[in-house]
């Protein structure tokens, strides 16, 4: 049976899970969650799997009707929530009626948002992932993004006993100018100190022409001492090329695996997350640290997910009727 | 080449070990040993690697294993002489048939060189094409070793489709498109067998560091095959690479 039935599929709505991995030898890029901290959350909240897929959704949200009686969370990106008409809270679990209309709007602040729902979607598992890889039609729902009629089912037909809240301290907020931490090279030798320097300086805007492939960024131009070109090498999510336009590009998710321009520095993997909220029109300032210290703070990153296990708040929703008034109550255990 | 491999950080997560700034064979084997040398090490806390032409990029998981222990796995490998972990590479056969439709571009190709299209062919299926690389796609494998006798240069209107399994050139390059894609390659030929084969177990048919050998064949064999290939029945035809011949 299936779970959800798509009224309105929203702007970009594609199943991912955290990624594709082992194929990148042949050219597959490992796609995956834009933001993986608010994707594994999402999962958390429900009791699934960290990994289990979910529903990426940019900018503005899909409509989707209920079949069956399930529990979803939504985290990410800031924007309505809602069940009927009726708001509900983001970074927190809760449950959905069969016949209920499930409707996530536009972002307020922030770009992606995830939708999980208990039991993970049910996606075509290429190579090891669900992760929709549009480019090459591969993972998710037929390697594409929602559309109207799809019908959404659920890997596993489980129930969560309990509703669960994040604790606010670890919701993170998402402003339009973000510090992104980079580690220097792999070709930063390419580069001579003033360039450098003006790299790291500079504030650069997110153009139009950016994606879950990659950004491209409008500000100052960077360049190489000789050339940009390289022989072709590998390529991480995070990396950021100058190509001879002096414009930098950060690659991300979908990003092809090889590349042949110089890597002035690659994004640190905890800051991946925060460029995931970032859209066409924010800003970027790069800060260079050690890997010691991006070691460090991906230990603290993985010990905060810990933390937000620890301290999920449970709460509960009622639906009651005093004096012929219907009340949609939510209660939060505080013990 | 260089003395010793320089090791790069990617990021957080990942080192680049780069062994020179050429594209040989020499600089490719010693990326694709090490590559191997890893994999059969089975080291914990290593993700996944990318071979290139002359580095390899290992992907770690910082919190398992560090970069110390990663630098000592490359030098182990750099240290001892490549036997046991060599990759060893086989060759795979790729039927195509030349020209006509399956190969808009052969006459081109050959009116640029002022050779017979026949010549072209008989050029195009005498090397083993090393496969140095895959990336820029997937599937899409960088091969080395095409003459220079049929190099042309690519398409000035790249055209909007090409179908998967055309074979092609574009300078001194030759390459199979594995996806539909639009592209400016000169396509001499087609090959009926799928590069990339979501219902296959290994989806992907390259694999860096082997060989590939064209074998020519009729426009007959062409769809026969193709309806074996359709029904999973179709053999790749691969052999031990013992060298050049």
């Amino acid at each position: 049976m299936a779970t959800f039935r798509v009224l309105q599929p929203g702007l970009f709505t594609t199943i991912q899970d955290l990624g594709r991995y082992g194929y990148e030898s042949q050219g597959v890029p490992t796609s995956g969650a834009m933001d993986e901290f608010a994707f594994r959350v999402a999962n958390i909240l429900l009791g699934n799997e960290e990994n289990a897929p979910a529903l990426e959704i940019t900018v503005l949200g899909p409509t989707l009707e209920v079949l069956e009686d399930v529990a979803v969370a939504v985290t990410g990106a800031q924007l309505p929530v809602e069940v009927n008409g009726k708001r509900r809270m983001v970074w927190t679990s809760f449950p959905l009626k069969k016949g209920d209309v499930l409707s996530i709007g536009a972002v307020s602040s922030g770009c992606r948002a995830y939708l999980a729902v208990s039991g993970g979607f049910k996606a075509e598992v290429i190579m090891g992932s669900a992760s929709t890889y549009t480019r090459g039609k591969l993972g998710g729902l037929e390697g594409r993004p929602l559309k109207k009629e799809d019908l959404l089912f659920r890997e596993l037909e489980k129930k969560p006993a309990k509703f669960y809240r994040v604790d606010e301290r670890y919701v993170p907020t998402y402003e339009n100018v973000a510090e992104i931490r980079v580690i220097l090279g792999p070709q930063d030798y390419y580069f001579d100190e003033d360039n450098i320097k003006l790299f790291l300086n500079s504030t650069y805007t997110i153009t139009k022409d950016s994606d879950r492939m990659g950004y491209r960024l409008e500000g100052p131009q960077i360049r190489a001492k000789k050339k940009h070109d390289i022989i072709t090498d590998g390529i991480v999510p995070g990396a950021i090329q100058i190509p001879a336009n002096g414009s930098p590009i950060i690659m991300l998710k979908d990003a092809q695996t090889t590349g042949g321009y110089a890597k002035i520095a690659t994004c640190i993997w905890s800051d991946l997350p925060k460029l995931a909220q970032l859209k066409p029109g924010d800003r970027i300032r790069f800060k260079a640290i050690s890997v010691e210290e991006a070691q460090k703070v991906l230990g603290d990153l993985e010990k905060s997910i810990e933390q937000i296990k620890a301290t999920l708040k449970i709460v509960d929703y009622f639906d009651i009727t005093v004096n012929g008034k219907h009340y949609d109550v939510v209660l939060e255990n505080i013990n | 080449m260089y003395d010793k491999p320089k090791i790069l950080p990617a990021g957080d997560r990942a080192i680049v070990v780069e062994y020179g700034d050429e594209i040989s064979e020499e600089c490719n084997a010693k990326v694709l040993n090490l590559c191997n040398f890893m994999k059969n090490s089975k080291v914990d806390g290593i993700i996944s690697m990318i071979p290139t032409y002359r580095s390899l990029l290992i992907k770690y998981n910082p919190l398992k294993i560090d970069f110390e222990k990663i630098s000592e796995y490359v030098k182990a490998a750099s240290n001892e002489k490549a036997g046991e972990y060599a990759f060893k590479p086989k060759v795979i056969e790729i039927p195509v048939t030349y020209g006509g439709e399956f190969g808009p571009d052969l006459d081109f190709v050959a009116e640029y060189h002022k050779i017979t299209p026949e010549e072209v062919i008989r050029i195009h299926v005498e090397p083993l094409y090393r496969i140095y690389m895959l990336g820029f796609t997937m599937g899409f494998a960088y091969l080395g070793g095409m003459s220079e006798k049929i190099a042309t240069p690519r398409l000035e209107t790249p055209r909007e489709k090409i179908e998967a399994g055309s074979v092609g050139i574009a300078g001194s390059q030759t390459g199979i498109y594995p996806l539909d894609s639009p592209g400016g390659w000169r396509l001499i030929g087609k090959t009926p067998v799928k590069l990339y084969d979501p219902k296959r177990e290994n989806p992907i048919l390259l694999e860096a560091g082997n060989y590939i050998k064209f074998v020519r064949i009729g426009p007959d064999e062409f769809f026969s095959i193709k309806e074996e290939v359709e029904k999973g029945m179709y053999q790749i035809k691969t052999y031990e690479y013992i060298g050049k011949r």
